[in-house]
């Protein structure tokens, strides 16, 4: 599977990553070498085969949907780039 | 004295023949000593003042005083915490992740975090942004310790540590155990909670354990194991007592040898070390038999599909809102988050969630990703069936010994392949365990591993005690 130019940017778009035009091609070639390569699972009989999506063999516990507080709010806020009182400051959206 | 094995110095501490306080004093000397980059944090009087908490507690601890490194990936409240990642290069967590917190009330000492490739992603620990980690076991050769928990391994080798923490998503433990030497074990999917663990995969991820010897990694594996109600696939058993069940004696066991990681192109000097460890198996009373696990081919270009597909998906909470990093770019809220996440991320990562976005977009996802979990399913049946026959699985850990660092950074594809031998256990949840066994034909540490099926760790910790004793 070829990469082109346009595609890369419209994924990159989906990832909300910038790539600068020395990137567009890098990133396009690596894709494309790497979608080639997992080509090779369409050599497999799959069928009649369920998609696996949880290894695990256990029996996995349901628990109460119950919320708890730990009273966090300023050590949460502490981590924040920007934020004003109890706020996280971001760009204007709306104008 | 020897600070080499955690049985050993606990026996030390409990006859008051050291304290807690001169046991980490001599790591702390030879961590400041130490020139491989291993830590990304470290805090000599944080130590000093746990130290202080630990001597006034009167009872008895499993790890009292036990100096543990632990993989910057862990959350630990309170301390910064980067998945070696400029993006997280100012996060503090306020909660502790489930295993630290399950080592802290062990007792033990959180000697400092190691590096590691950024977001756990990478052979090498030469994506971190805190600078590359320097293999111990020769440093002027200028070679790489493996990854992502490289690190973790560096410090257990060059014994900055007692032991330390890791994760594995598709061999994140077990290749740095084998090039640095040392025992590395990936328990089951779901033996170890992960809870306040950095997320990267999350159907691959799982803790683990560095340590010196096999001994000391049954007595830390207990120690960070248990059902977690926060993590929603960790599993709800009874946990083993590993060490005080350990055999050596290994008489009756059935040894499968999987004729398909016998590859065309794998060097001498991991065959023969490979067909030594198996000869060693045979005369101590094992029974070797030839198993094929037919889908081995397809394991890395399932996990190159699935790995990335998560990622992109774990990784989109990397925003610049909340917390981390965000960049001074930020005119309006699109470009605040694309700059932030172009100049936070690093290529290894941006590589990553372009492939996952790429996989999981419309009009792809059943081609790449359905497809993928399909063979993941094979690939899961195959160990299955394998376990009807046989007790354990016996492989290399990797490829090569370890390589020289900037080397394989041109092709993606070409760092991939170091996990060519632990992928499929990772992709079957099992658990598999890295033994230090034999030397490559430059004096370099190689590994061997054992797999074996779901929540049987025990039989590898047995095996693994054999080999290691009957190493040359």
């Amino acid at each position: 599977m070829k990469i082109d130019k346009k595609t890369i940017l419209k994924i990159a778009k989906l990832s909300k990553i910038k790539l600068k035009e020395n990137e567009i091609e890098e990133f396009a070639n690596n894709l494309s070498s790497i979608l080639d390569w997992v080509e090779q699972l369409n050599e497999t009989d799959t069928d009649n085969i369920e998609p696996l999506n949880n290894v695990s063999s256990s029996k996995l516990p349901l628990r109460e949907d119950k919320t708890v507080s730990n009273n966090s709010s300023n050590q949460v806020l502490n981590n924040a780039p920007e934020k004003v009182e109890e706020y996280f400051i971001v760009p204007k959206v709306v104008e | 004295m020897d600070f080499k094995s955690i049985k050993e110095i606990k026996t030390h501490l409990l006859k008051r023949k050291i304290s807690i306080f001169e046991l980490n004093e001599f790591f702390i000397d030879k961590i400041k000593k130490s020139k491989i980059n291993a830590f990304i944090f470290f805090d000599e009087d944080l130590i000093r003042k746990r130290c202080k908490e630990l001597d006034s507690i009167k009872n008895d601890l499993p790890l009292k005083g036990i100096p543990i490194g632990v993989k910057d990936l862990f959350c630990t409240k309170g301390i910064k915490t980067t998945a070696g990642s400029k993006i997280l290069q100012n996060f503090v967590p306020t909660y502790e992740s489930f295993v630290t917190n399950k080592l802290n009330n062990s007792g033990s000492v959180m000697i400092g975090k190691t590096n590691l490739d950024e977001f756990a992603m990478g052979s090498s620990t030469t994506t971190s942004y805190y600078g590359d980690t320097i293999n111990p076991i020769a440093t002027d050769k200028n070679l790489v310790p493996g990854g992502s928990s490289g690190g973790s391994a560096a410090a257990v080798s060059a014994n900055l540590c007692l032991g330390a923490t890791g994760t594995d998503t598709g061999g994140s433990i077990r290749q740095p155990a084998s090039f640095c030497g040392v025992v590395g074990i990936k328990p089951t999917y779901g033996l170890c909670s992960r809870w306040g663990i950095i997320a990267f995969a999350s159907s691959l991820d799982q803790a683990g354990i560095f340590s010196n010897n096999v001994e000391d990694a049954s007595i830390l594996l207990k120690e960070i194991a248990g059902y977690d109600k926060n993590d929603s696939t960790s599993s709800d058993i009874t946990i083993p007592n590993y060490f005080k069940k350990i055999n050596e004696n290994i008489e009756g066991k059935v040894i499968g040898i999987p004729k398909e990681y016998d590859l065309p192109n794998i060097p001498d000097e991991i065959k023969i070390v490979w067909e030594k460890a198996r000869k060693k198996l045979e005369k101590g009373g094992a029974k070797i038999i030839n198993i094929s696990l037919k889908h081995t081919k397809y394991a890395l270009p399932t996990y190159y599909i699935i790995a990335p597909a998560e990622a992109s998906s774990n990784l989109a909470r990397y925003d610049g809102v909340r917390y981390g990093y965000r960049s001074k770019s930020q005119n309006n809220l699109e470009e605040m988050y694309e700059s932030t996440r172009s100049e936070g991320f690093g290529n290894e990562v941006k590589r990553r969630i372009l492939i996952g976005t790429y996989v999981l977009s419309a009009g792809y996802y059943d081609a790449y990703y359905i497809k993928a979990q399909k063979v993941r399913k094979l690939i899961s049946n195959d160990f299955n069936d394998a376990f009807k026959e046989c007790d354990a699985i016996l492989t290399p850990t990797t490829p090569s010994p370890a390589f020289q660092i900037g080397q394989k950074e041109d092709d993606p594809i070409k760092m991939y392949l170091n996990d060519i031998f632990t992928v499929p256990a990772s992709l079957a949840g099992i658990p598999g365990i890295s033994i230090p066994f034999g030397k490559s034909k430059d004096n370099l540490p190689l590994g061997i591993q054992i797999l074996s099926k779901h929540f049987n760790e025990q039989v590898l910790f047995d095996l693994g005690l054999f080999l290691e004793k009957n190493n040359e």
